[in-house]
């Protein structure tokens, strides 16, 4: 069974992908067999993950490989494979786990959704090429995949389609992430070009493997820069984030599953499988890359948090959220913490999809009301809502000791302070950790406590079908810390490739008592804020304007659409103007010339030549007509013509003799 | 006064100026005919003078010539008087002024 | 069986002339039989083909005219049967999406016949006769057929492409006077040492590029294509862009790359850059169009300059490796082959829309995806192939394309990468103008797919993923054409 698994693992991507055309081709009204199909599919998956995970638990830092010929074009071969090893195993085990808790929620949540069949197809879509993504062993098979998970989320941010707004947001993420996608693609290129291979890893001669960074050497800094536009732009991460946001038009298990557990980690994911790509070459622990992706990281963070501060939409400031918590992963990467950022990466996993189909029940349960400012009271409507999302708050402020998103910021707290670079992002996370917790508060405050307001009046509890998974989610997330703790750091030394053993004393650190501090004072500050909130944000009282420069997303996305977008349209204008005017009009002007030199020659034609012969024959005609007036029939005149002829050779000759 | 040369050749020049004179100033056709006989006869009294005062007057060619000659002016005589006819039964007239269908 | 290239020729040549036969209501369905035929014999053709060796194969040849060098030469590589395939998948799909009395049928089945024989011939003469053979259908359908300014057009695109015609007409001639062959290997072979020395040389090259550049076309020579497009009747339009446009790509690997390799090294920032633009300009023209059919004639120019890059990187460039150029070779073959399709499907699929809505403006529909999901779905397919999303065929040949241009010209292909971002920027806008929203008033009472398009649709579509998925089996075609080419171009 073990091994068997092990050369195919590429049937976990394809279950979920057989399910999804199976699904497709499902008349719309067959909703019980499309959510049986789907959440089988993922079953299954889920099991296969499992048997993919055993082997990698064998020995520390377990790799198999198998790679095969997609094509062979001249003489040459282009290949593919697949990877199964611990970073591989423990996401496929989050992905499934995670995607089947959102496949059964999204069962009660879409119950009323007439395209209902096809939004499980998509979801089973979506879930194959992510799956697929991670077990690519090849940086084409993963931007192949990396590419379908966007169509995936394009049709998942746009599945109600008659709404504009979510067209539009479908459009723009699409774009968005395009733009990424672009740089990554070039740096796909350079990487082809320089190291002869895409696949990862192959017997010693894969492209991250020694002999090919040698043969890349100088370039790499520029390959791993530009696959890292593509990680920018599918992780959310500045400059590339504002498609995040807008992606909540989406159901709120899309958002969920694609825009906060899953996909949008996949620039992580990515970065961390390029790892050797930044870090090559590096002196004191660093390189310019890695600079590059810190840098971006922490600015995305800090933006992310301050913008999720002045939000409304519950949705939104959950999707600031991730993208902040997405930059702390980033930044982890970059400052050396990979086992630490993938921790992350797999805790945020839970607890924010757990977050987000809180905040679906929520929406459920008050029938679409997504702003804030009109709900409150919740925690009696919505108890089972209210105490899984509370866990989630936990995790995500960071909590230590019972929540594995504790664990894992004070992980990544650790490896920034570490960093030999610089200690300022390590200053600029512990903020950051302060700005998390009052966001959380604030927006937990706002649901469930105080009085309820318009929008939650008739609120109820969502069905049984929707709680569960949000129980078992949360359940996940806490007994996950368990794997995470410094004492028994089980899931990183895993991921490192060590074996793990304990050492209680390790629990208490003072990065650990920091870290509980400031998210105590995140946590009391957002209580003392927010404790009369109402329908006016206390901040927003405060600090008008700063408030609104927030709420309006710090102008990010006017800025793009006044200077990017405008002048991209502009040139598209531009240069239809230019073909139809100018190239098309030399092109005129070119045929005028040719038209204006044949009315020349006609006109020469009918004035010169033409009226000439005209006129010769006109003149002959003339003249005939006055010879002919000599020819008069009379013979005498002809005789006497004669005899004057006669008489004119006399004289000529009497003249020439 | 003995005849000379040039004596003939006056004469000729005369007959022949009266009978172009004839032949244009008449209308009548048959008197145009007439006029040509007449210029005919002084080409053939040219004919006979050159002879008889040319380098061998003893071989009589010239007035073989002009024999033949005033044959051939009967013979044409006969062909333009019946002509003449044809003309007349044709257009009820011999005035020449109106027989202009040769007219360009 | 001897002369199957020379009956593939001659196959849709008869139906054109049993088209003065056919009973009127028949006639599209006797043009369809004759395609059928010629597919047969095309299946045949590739059967018999030998793919693990380059070089021509099949080879038929007479005398034709001595005194000239002319000869009926025909044989087909690699390249050619892509070719030849291809027309015989593009023919049947553009008559099954276009009705049309027994004068259409006729001239479409010359025009088959005209670019079978352009693929197949080898020696000039024969070849030019074909190509020019195959402008006057072209000329007629557009002038006869067409929809608004079709005279206009139809004149456009003839003297554009004649003028080009008679260019390179003279270039050979001059060619022949110096080097007294038409034979294409023969003069490939001449074309390594340098094939005409001095100012004649620029001459000869200056008139092939200008008839080829026309043809495919090459910014700035591209501005008879958007109206040409436009204005013709839908199935035309497939085969114009499927087919006719790779007549221009063939004759410039065929023919002005093996001939002048010189100039075209000298000339190569220029050559990449007209490339490049046509690339990147054409994807921005397509943003700006309203009219969907116009849109996608734009997208067909950006497309096929990216075979021209591929191409220029391929024989301009100082450093060439091997691998490289293969891989840039395969690409341009590989998207020969999927653009010829694609921009076939897309078509088709703006011929339905404008079928039930009499218009094609990209603002005359709206929320289509709710009253018909299969149409929105299988255009969509189209489209995400057009834009080079994996899985589906367009992306294979665009990635080969980059990957061996980036090694050899990498500047240009960056920039030239920007035209990927555009694409997908016209699609997007397309999709959301016309799938989704509110469902338009005017669009109210469409059908969906009927039977006869579905079963039209769906073997094309299913070709793509088949392609984009499994393409070995494009790739065993030209597989040893492309190694010989790449050695030719060394």
């Amino acid at each position: 069974m073990i091994s068997w698994i092990v050369t195919n693992v590429w049937l976990i991507p394809a279950v979920p992908l057989v399910v999804s055309l199976i699904v497709l081709s499902l008349a719309g009204s067959r909703r019980v067999a499309a959510a049986g199909f789907a959440v089988t599919g993922q079953v299954i998956a889920l099991v296969l993950a499992s048997a993919a995970f055993l082997p990698t638990l064998q020995t520390p830092g377990y790799r198999a490989i198998h790679n095969f010929i997609w094509f062979t074009f001249g003489d040459q071969v282009l290949r593919l494979g697949w990877v199964l090893d611990p970073l591989a195993a423990a996401m496929l085990i989050m992905i499934t786990l995670v995607g089947l808790c959102i496949f059964v929620f999204s069962i009660g949540y879409m119950a009323g959704d007439k395209n209902f069949t096809r939004f499980f197809a998509y979801l089973s879509f979506f879930s194959a090429a992510m799956l697929g993504l991670i077990i690519a062993n090849s940086l084409l098979l993963l931007f192949i995949c990396w590419e379908l998970v966007g169509l995936a989320s394009y049709l998942l941010i746009g599945f109600w389609i008659e709404r504009p707004s979510a067209a539009a947001a479908a459009k723009k993420a699409f774009i968005t992430t395009r733009i990424g996608d672009i740089g990554f693609f070039i740096g796909i290129l350079w990487l082809y070009g320089s190291s002869g291979t895409l696949l990862f890893y192959d017997n010693g001669h894969g492209c991250i493997e020694r002999t090919a960074l040698l043969a890349i050497g100088g370039s790499a800094t520029f390959v791993a820069l530009l696959i890292f536009c593509g990680a920018v732009g599918k992780s959310g991460q500045f400059p590339l984030h504002v498609w995040l946001p807008d992606a909540m038009e989406g159901p709120t298990p899309v958002s969920a599953l694609i825009h906060a557990a899953t996909m949008v980690a996949a620039g992580v994911f990515l970065v961390a499988r390029v790892y050797p790509l930044f870090s090559f070459g590096a002196i004191k622990g660093t390189t310019p890359s890695l600079i590059v992706v810190v840098s971006i990281g922490v600015i995305t963070a800090l933006i992310a948090s301050l913008i999720a501060l002045a939000q409304f939409d519950i949705k939104r400031i959950l999707a600031y959220s991730t993208i902040s918590q997405l930059g702390l992963m980033m930044v982890s990467l970059g400052v050396g913490g990979v086992a630490a950022g993938i921790m992350h990466l797999i805790a945020h996993g839970f607890f924010k999809a757990l977050l987000f189909l809180g905040a679906g029940s929520v929406i459920h349960g008050t029938h679409e009301e997504q702003d804030i400012r009109r709900m409150g009271g919740l925690r009696w409507v919505m108890p089972v809502t209210f105490l899984t999302y509370a866990v989630g708050m936990m995790n995500l402020s960071g909590v230590p000791f019972f929540f594995s998103g504790g664990w894992t910021k004070e992980e990544i707290l650790h490896a920034t302070e570490h960093w030999q670079f610089s200690r300022l992002p390590h200053y600029l996370m512990l903020a950051g950790v302060v700005l998390t917790a009052l966001y959380m508060t604030r927006q937990i405050i706002y649901v469930f406590f105080g009085n309820s307001r318009a929008g939650s009046e008739h609120a109820h509890e969502s069905p049984r079908v929707m709680t569960t998974p949000l129980m078992v989610l949360a359940i996940c997330s806490i007994l996950l810390a368990v794997l995470l703790t410094p004492a028994w750091p089980w899931l990183r030394t895993y991921l490192e490739g060590e074996a793990a053993h304990a050492d209680p004393a390790l629990l208490l650190q003072p990065m650990l008592l920091l870290s509980l501090l400031l998210v105590a004072i995140g946590i009391l500050i957002g209580i003392f804020i927010y404790r009369f909130a109402s329908e006016k944000d206390p901040l927003e009282k405060a600090q008008p304007a700063l408030f609104r420069f927030f709420e309006n997303k710090m102008g990010l996305d006017d800025l793009y659409e006044h200077t990017i977008v405008a002048f991209s349209r502009t040139a598209a204008r531009v240069f239809d103007w230019m073909d139809r005017y100018f190239w098309d009009g030399l092109v005129r002007t070119f045929a005028g010339l040719g038209q204006l030199f044949g009315i020349f020659t006609s006109s020469f034609d009918q004035h010169g030549i033409n009226a000439g012969v005209d006129e010769t024959t006109i003149g002959a005609r003339g003249l005939g007509r006055v010879i002919s007036r000599w020819h008069s029939g009379q013979i005498q005149t002809y005789l006497g013509a004669v005899a004057i002829g006669m008489l004119a050779l006399l004289l000529l000759y009497a003249w020439l003799t | 006064m003995t005849p000379t040369l040039q004596l003939f050749l006056i004469i000729s020049a005369a007959l022949f100026s009266i009978g172009l004179l004839a032949a244009l100033s008449r209308r009548h056709a048959i008197f145009i005919l007439i006029g040509i006989e007449m210029m005919l006869a002084a080409a053939n009294l040219n004919f006979v003078a050159f002879w008889r005062y040319g380098p061998h007057p003893e071989v009589p060619t010239g007035v073989m010539v002009a024999i033949f000659s005033i044959a051939i002016a009967a013979a044409e005589a006969a062909v333009g008087l019946a002509l003449v006819i044809a003309i007349y039964r044709h257009y009820r007239t011999t005035d020449v002024d109106k027989l202009d269908r040769l007219r360009g | 069986m001897a002369h199957l290239i020379t009956a593939l020729i001659l196959i849709p040549l008869a139906g054109a002339c049993a088209m003065t036969v056919a009973p009127r209501n028949y006639a599209r369905a006797i043009a369809l039989a004759f395609n059928g035929l010629a597919a047969i014999f095309a299946w045949q053709l590739w059967r018999s083909f030998d793919s693990t060796t380059a070089g021509l194969q099949l080879v038929e040849r007479h005398n034709w005219i001595p005194a000239i060098g002319a000869e009926y030469l025909v044989g087909i590589d690699g390249l050619s049967l892509l070719l030849v395939i291809l027309t015989s998948i593009v023919f049947p799909f553009a008559l099954l999406a276009q009705r049309g009395d027994r004068g259409f049928c006729a001239l479409m089945l010359l025009m088959q016949s005209a670019l079978y024989g352009t693929f197949m011939a080898q020696n000039f003469v024969l070849w030019f006769l074909f190509y020019e053979m195959s402008l006057v259908p072209a000329f007629l359908l557009i002038k006869i057929w067409g929809g608004e300014n079709r005279d206009r057009a139809a004149t456009k695109f003839f003297l554009y492409t004649f003028l080009g015609s008679v260019a390179m007409l003279l270039s050979f001639l001059g060619i022949y006077f110096a080097k007294g062959t038409f034979d294409f290997a023969a003069l490939a072979n001449l074309g390594k040492t340098g094939l005409l020395d001095g100012n004649f040389a620029w001459l000869a090259f200056a008139g092939i590029f200008l008839g080829l550049a026309v043809k495919v076309p090459l910014f700035p020579f591209h501005t008879w294509l958007p109206d040409a497009y436009e204005t013709a009747p839908v199935g035309v339009s497939m085969v114009l862009t499927g087919v006719l446009s790779k007549m221009g790509v063939y004759g410039f690997v065929r023919l002005l790359l093996p001939l002048f390799p010189n100039e075209i090294r000298i000339l190569a920032p220029w050559l990449l850059g007209l490339a490049v633009c046509s690339i990147v300009f054409a994807a921005l023209a397509a943003w700006a169009q309203s009219d969907l059919k116009r849109m996608v004639a734009y997208l067909s120019v950006n497309h096929l300059g990216y075979c021209m890059l591929g191409l220029f990187a391929v024989t301009g460039t100082a450093v060439r490796p091997l691998p490289e150029m293969q891989a840039a070779l395969s690409g341009v073959f590989m998207q020969i082959f999927n653009h010829g399709i694609t921009a076939a499907a897309l078509f088709y699929f703006v011929g339905l829309l404008e079928q039930r809505r009499g218009l094609r403006g990209i603002n005359d529909f709206g929320g289509l995806m709710q009253r018909t999901p299969l149409l929105c779905g299988w255009m969509s397919v189209a489209m995400f192939s057009s834009l080079g999303l994996p899985g589906l065929n367009g992306f294979v040949g665009e990635f080969l394309i980059f990957k061996g241009s980036f090694a050899m010209a990498a500047s240009f292909t960056a920039v030239a990468a920007l035209g990927l971002l555009v694409t997908a920027i016209v699609f997007m806008r397309a999709m959301q103008a016309l799938f989704s929203g509110p469902l338009a008033e005017s669009c109210r009472t469409f059908s969906d797919l009927r039977a006869n398009e579905k079963w039209t649709v769906i073997p094309v579509v299913l070709l793509m993923f088949a392609v984009g998925i499994v393409p070995q089996f494009i790739f065993n075609i030209f597989n040893a054409t492309v190694v010989q080419m790449a050695r030719l171009f060394v």
